[in-house]
């Protein structure tokens, strides 16, 4: 204790603590019925600390190309110590974390905490999760198995259908014409180098913006968090947050040993897409979607209407801190706590139904 | 502002700026501009593949198809109930996934998205927009010749 001290005073002397331990020392978060919404994008945090940490340790094994991938991981499962349940906390945490920052997504968004000044955390918070799923869809590949192959072949051919710079998008994202080892090659870069850099630069971003402004508390909830006691952050906030995170551990501790992730069977690009090939999760709602649409709408493609649509969808859902010019006399718009809602059923309707085998 | 009389047309510190801006723009655009063209890999010469071996008559039975390698991509060979032999290109026009025969639809069908195409290659429903591209066969005693092109 008495060396800590002393290191501190040391530290303390040199770079002027104060002001930061001042700011920590009150730093408070509201207290008010719907409080538990603020500790989804801590959870995140966590699923993200956890990806960083377990693919650390697949990079020690994993080879990114077409010939070794889908062998280094059928390596690290069955011969590696542990190596199965590496790549399970892995593949099962990259699941819940997009799965929790959805959850912190419309939280945030139900409270309204997107409106000024709060825009460039929901501008940020967007980015990440686009970048969530940029590692999914990235790292779905890595394997190398014929279902990410055949996911991957659809997935990058959506872009070829941008207008203008679809066919540069195409190559540039396939390393070619075709989803080869090229590909495999280059989104095995993307998903170590480029992503995890810069969803670090955005969260440092998202983060900073919330100790600037703290905690956004809807106008509803005002009169109640005036009068309740806020908690502290240090210690009590923190330690709360650390009950979260150990519930988000043991979920994700049961699910990776009891739900190893399956390996599949080595790509081979020339063999026909077998039934029953499909995105992860996240994506199904769109899949699902794009496979209602009849090949032509209106004289145009199907195709390209639907992805339009998502397009545009996602542009709205991105502008809603303009959009949404909230109520007089206070609060936010009622036309997107409508939207909010509908945003939500669909996206979780249409994913349960692809679960239940709904649209075949 | 001052009056115009006192300023030159363009004054020292726009010029300045402008030359400084100018030098800047070219830098960024000289670095950028083979970063832009390094991403995109070179085309690989490939001998043109226009007529393959796509597979022995004997192992076709009817009703029933064959995924072959033509060129970089695949290709499907066919035959259909009746006994006739045809080939197309098995990437599919929706969105490139490989198809495959179903004796049990006795037609093409793509999995990705529930694609369906006829013994002639047209999209008969589903999300697919256009045929499959049609080759030629040729059957020299019990092998199968699939041309391009032709
Ligand atoms: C990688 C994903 C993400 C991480 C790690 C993350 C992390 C965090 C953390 C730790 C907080 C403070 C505590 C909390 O409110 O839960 C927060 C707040 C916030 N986040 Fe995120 N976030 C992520 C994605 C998103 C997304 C997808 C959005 C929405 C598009 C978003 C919008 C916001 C907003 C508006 C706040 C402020 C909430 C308030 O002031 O009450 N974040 N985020
Ligand atoms: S890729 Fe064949 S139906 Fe979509």
């Amino acid at each position: 204790m008495r060396a800590l001290d002393k290191l501190w005073h040391a530290l303390d002397e040199r770079l002027e603590l104060d002001p930061i331990v001042e700011f920590v020392a009150h730093k408070v978060v509201p207290r008010h019925r719907h409080s538990w919404a603020y500790y989804f994008g801590g959870l995140t945090m966590f699923f993200l600390f956890v990806q960083i940490a377990t693919g650390i340790l697949l990079l020690l094994y994993y080879r990114p190309t077409a010939e070794a991938a889908f062998e280094s991981v059928q390596f690290i499962v069955t011969r590696v110590p542990f190596g199965w349940l590496v790549r399970s906390v892995h593949s099962w945490s990259a699941n819940l974390m997009i799965l929790s920052a959805f959850a912190h997504m419309f939280s945030v968004y139900f409270m309204g905490s997107y409106a000024k000044p709060r825009e460039l955390t929901w501008w940020s918070g967007f980015a990440l999760l686009g970048l969530a799923m940029g590692f999914g869809f990235s790292g779905y590949l890595l394997p190398w198995n014929t279902l990410s192959y055949f996911a991957t072949q659809v997935g990058t051919d959506m872009v070829s259908k941008v207008p203008f710079a679809g066919a540069w998008l195409l190559k540039f994202l396939r390393g070619g014409s075709e989803v080869t080892g090229a590909t495999l090659t280059r989104f095995f870069g993307f998903h170590v180098a480029v992503l995890p850099m810069l969803t670090a630069v955005l969260l440092a971003g998202h983060l900073a913006f919330i100790q600037r402004q703290g905690m956004h508390v809807p106008s509803s909830l005002e009169e109640e968090a005036k009068r309740r006691k806020p908690i502290r952050f240090v210690p009590n906030f923190m330690l709360r947050e650390g009950v979260v995170w150990l519930l988000g551990l043991a979920a994700l501790a049961a699910l990776a040993a009891f739900f190893p992730w399956e390996l599949g069977t080595k790509a081979d690009p020339f063999a026909s897409a077998p039934a029953g090939i499909k995105p992860e999760w996240y994506f199904l709602f769109m899949f699902e979607t794009l496979k209602l649409l009849p090949a032509h709408l209106f004289g145009i493609e199907g195709e390209l209407l639907g992805l339009g649509a998502f397009a545009a969808g996602g542009l709205v859902w991105f502008l809603v801190p303009v959009l949404d010019r909230g109520r007089p006399g206070g609060g936010r718009g009622r036309a997107f706590f409508v939207l909010g809602w509908l945003v939500l059923a669909y996206i979780v309707g249409f994913t349960f139904a692809s679960f239940a085998g709904v649209f075949k | 502002m001052r009056a115009a009389n006192e300023t030159p047309a363009v004054s020292r510190r726009t010029a300045l700026n402008w030359l400084l801006g100018t030098s800047l723009g070219a830098t960024l655009v000289a670095a950028l501009y083979p970063v832009f063209r390094f991403v995109i890999p070179p085309r690989v010469a490939e001998a043109p593949v226009n007529r393959v071996l796509a597979g022995k008559l004997s192992q076709l039975p009817d009703n029933s198809g064959k995924i072959f390698r033509f060129g970089s991509k695949p290709a499907i060979l066919i035959r259909t109930p009746t006994g006739e032999v045809r080939a197309f290109s098995a990437v599919c026009t929706h969105l490139n996934c490989t198809v495959q025969y179903r004796p049990d639809f006795q037609h093409i069908w793509c999995a990705c998205h529930n694609g369906q195409y006829d013994l002639q290659g047209k999209n008969i429903s589903g999300p697919p927009p256009k045929p499959l591209e049609a080759y030629k066969v040729d059957i020299a005693g019990d092998d199968v010749y699939v041309t391009r092109g032709a």
